[in-house]
């Protein structure tokens, strides 16, 4: 193993972690105003449509696949011993991942021959389309390439990404894949590490609440039921809602 | 009952001048900056006309709002479903051309051209881009356009009025129009709150001011859709929305909004209103033809002991009571039963009351013959082919309410969802109390007359003349009663007081300690 794949698979994951997790923290404390999908669909809102959408329904079952994969890799592996649930996977994965290229390649034309998108196009938007495109390209040409990728990550990647989070790296396996792999596990990392330095940190704060709670919210200061209540003792701190 | 208290406000359409100085006094304070230049918290409309953004008012364009579905309300552009299914593209959003693209000018440019032959002039820039642009919409576009082809008859209100009607709406000499100013409606059923994924928007429980957390927003853009009077704007540069706040750093120090410290007809009112909130959601669902009644009907009594025993158990200050007690907006909405919600059949039980204005109605617009009165005033004015005459007079009873330039139809549009019947019975009113108040000043209307018409419009002389007061003469803590913000508690939020006395210094949230 050489220092550039010791870097690659033990040196940059660490540092992408440690990065994502002080910097999330960072920035959820002392940047909360910060925290914005930045949504620009108000100043261009047809174009849009055929970026955002086929790009972010795309991402979604992509990351999740790998997702599950991660986390139950038995159950991918027994799903796909049959060929007939595995080319299903596959395909499928695929087709979102090309509706995701797809996506992107709208958003970048979008953003970037739209005068009025200008104003609100920064350099870190650039480094996030440049690293997506690369991952979403490495990721087809492995599907495409190395088949059949549910299977071999199940068995190959996920043992790896479990060491890496009990901190006994264990790259044996993985030094021998092709560089392609290696691309798109150092560039997925540097996804994960400027998650907190982007406009990525929207996905972090995804609206699941919303499902759950009721849809009228009514703040107190107080709370209206003790703080006129003679019976209520004078402590430390009135009772205040939370 | 579970009671709350609401700061609610009335405004009077008919002494409304349409000057926009709210607007320039909201703007000047709170939206001046880079995002917000094309935010009009505080707007001012023709009517008709198409309003600010370009129909607003057309929900099967926005789908805001609430809509009753199989008895129960649903939003109509957003919610738990469409909002998270359409949280990657919002269909229904509206996009910066619905509003207007923000400019200034270059004005420098007329100081610092090269001499030459052309004047220089001061080209349009985009507040957007910077680069030159032509101008295509801007704040107040169709202000005073009140029977142009272009704005008026695209009113949404427009659409059961047939174009016989319209037609007679907008014959040269019998138009009207009158102005509508619009802020937040501060709902008790809020489609924004409703419609926020993240939870940012939320009504305060004290004073039912609606607020957006700007720490929480994070820009779904939901409220944009989902709020009917598109009161909600997105800041295309933080990429936050925002809306207006009832000022309410200002009501807490006691002081109005600036909107309507500032408002040159004095047509704003502002005052407390007792609810009882555990009937909100029924209200909102009612058939349309009950939507006001039931509206009303949530609205309490602030003297009926057993409210008030309610809303102290409830954590209502005595202060806020007493408020409500003496609240222009209850008289106006409760007691004298005059002003009514914009398009109630949003069902966001808006607490922005409006009084019909009057002006379609008071006066008509009648042919005779001027010569001889002309021919006095000048002698080039006899040539002058003016044979017009605006014609107040109150000869008839409700005369002029049968001969109205508008048709009933589209006030009734606009306040009551299309019920004529309820915008009859707040112009009866209102006309009443003019004749009896001719009566007292002028003493042309016999005291019969007068009498009568009071008793048909259900007031009594003791109530024209209060109503009389509170619309023409009123003195500014009239307009404004504003309940005490407790500014002691506030203290208490932040503090224990008995610790305050050994501490260094008063507004630092950590321990003071001497360093090292």
């Amino acid at each position: 193993m050489d220092y550039l794949d010791s870097f690659i698979l033990i040196g940059l994951p660490y540092t992408a972690l440690a990065l994502f997790v002080i910097g999330t923290i960072y920035r959820y404390t002392n940047r909360k105003f910060q925290f914005s999908s930045l949504s620009s669909e108000f100043l261009e809102g047809r174009k849009l449509f055929y970026g955002s959408v086929p790009f972010h329904w795309g991402i979604l079952f992509v990351f999740c696949g790998h997702l599950t994969a991660f986390l139950i890799p038995s159950t991918v592996l027994t799903w796909n011993s049959q060929p007939a649930r595995l080319m299903t996977l596959e395909i499928s994965a695929f087709i979102f991942a090309i509706s995701m290229l797809i996506g992107l390649i709208n958003l970048v034309i979008r953003r970037y021959t739209t005068s009025r998108l200008s104003p609100v196009t920064n350099k870190m938007d650039l480094v996030i389309y440049v690293l997506l495109i690369l991952q979403t390209v490495a990721g087809l040409w492995i599907a495409y390439n190395f088949r059949w990728g549910s299977s071999w990550f199940s068995t190959l990647l996920t043992p790896y990404l479990y060491s890496i989070f009990k901190l006994q790296p264990d790259t044996a396996a993985v030094v021998l894949l092709p560089w392609s792999v290696k691309l798109h596990i150092a560039t997925a990392f540097i996804i994960i590490a400027i998650i907190p330095f982007s406009r990525l940190v929207h996905l972090l704060v995804l609206p699941l609440n919303y499902l759950w709670r009721p849809y009228q919210q009514v703040m107190w200061y107080w709370d209206k039921n003790k703080v006129r209540s003679s019976k209520t003792p004078w402590s430390l701190q009135r009772p205040k809602n939370t | 009952m579970d009671v709350r208290s609401q700061i609610a406000m009335v405004f009077h359409l008919d002494k409304c001048i349409g000057c926009h100085t709210c607007s320039i006094a909201c703007k000047n304070i709170w939206t001046d900056r880079k995002g917000a230049e094309y935010m009009w918290w505080n707007n001012v409309e023709t009517k008709p006309g198409t309003g600010y953004p370009t129909k607003w008012e057309d929900q099967d364009i926005y789908k805001g709002g609430w809509e009753k579905k199989n008895g129960s309300i649903h939003l109509k552009g957003a919610g738990k479903r469409r909002g998270l299914v359409n949280i990657f593209y919002n269909p229904n959003l509206p996009v910066i051309d619905d509003y207007y693209e923000p400019f200034t000018y270059k004005y420098l440019d007329l100081i610092e051209s090269p001499e030459g032959d052309d004047q220089p002039t001061a080209r349009p820039v985009s507040l957007i881009t910077g680069k030159p642009i032509d101008i295509k919409m801007g704040p107040n576009w169709d202000d005073d356009l009140g029977g142009t082809p272009d704005y008026a008859r695209h009113d949404p209100n427009m659409k059961n009025i047939s174009p016989e009607e319209q037609e007679v709406m907008f014959q040269l000499e019998k138009m009207a129009f009158f102005y509508l100013p619009r802020i937040c409606n501060h709902c008790l059923n809020p489609a924004c709150v409703a419609s926020c994924p993240s939870g940012a928007i939320y009504k305060r429980g004290e004073d039912g001011v609606v607020l957006i957390n700007q720490e929480v927003c994070r820009a779904w853009r939901m409220c944009v859709t989902a709020c009917p009077y598109k009161k909600s704007y997105y800041n295309w540069y933080t990429g936050k929305s925002e809306k207006c706040i009832l000022c309410y750093p200002r009501i807490e120090a006691g002081l109005a909004p600036a909107c309507m410290h500032s408002c040159v007809g004095r047509i704003r009112y502002l005052g407390v209103l007792l609810y009882d909130s555990s009937k909100i959601e029924e209200a909102a669902s009612s058939d349309e033809k009950d939507l006001i009644k039931n509206q009303l009907n949530i609205i309490l009594d602030p003297f009926d002991e057993k409210v008030i025993e309610a809303a102290k158990k409830n954590g209502v200050a005595d202060s806020t009571i007493h408020a409500a007690q003496f609240s222009p907006v209850y008289k106006f909405v409760k007691q004298w039963g005059l002003a009514l919600p914009l398009h109630p059949e949003f069902r966001t039980l808006p607490m922005l009351f409006y009084v019909p204005p009057l002006l379609p109605v008071m006066a008509t617009v009648k042919k005779v013959d001027h010569k001889e009165q002309l021919e006095k005033v000048s002698p080039v004015a006899k040539k002058w082919n003016d044979n017009w005459l605006y014609d107040t007079s109150t000869k008839e009873l409700w005369g002029t309410l049968d001969q109205i330039r508008f048709p009933l139809k589209y006030i009734a549009n606009l306040l009551s969802a299309g019920d004529e019947d309820v915008i009859k019975d707040k112009w009866k009113k209102l006309m009443a109390v003019r004749i009896h108040r001719r009566r007292v000043t002028v003493g042309d209307v016999s005291h019969e007359k007068a009498e009568k018409v009071l008793k048909e419009a259900g007031l009594t002389a003791e109530t024209a003349d209060a109503i009389y007061a509170l619309t023409s003469l009123p003195k500014f803590e009239e307009r404004f009663v504003i309940p005490a913000a407790h500014r002691e508690q506030a203290i208490e939020m932040m503090d224990f007081t008995g610790d305050t006395k050994g501490e260094t210094g008063f507004g630092i949230k950590s321990k003071v300690k001497r360093g090292l």
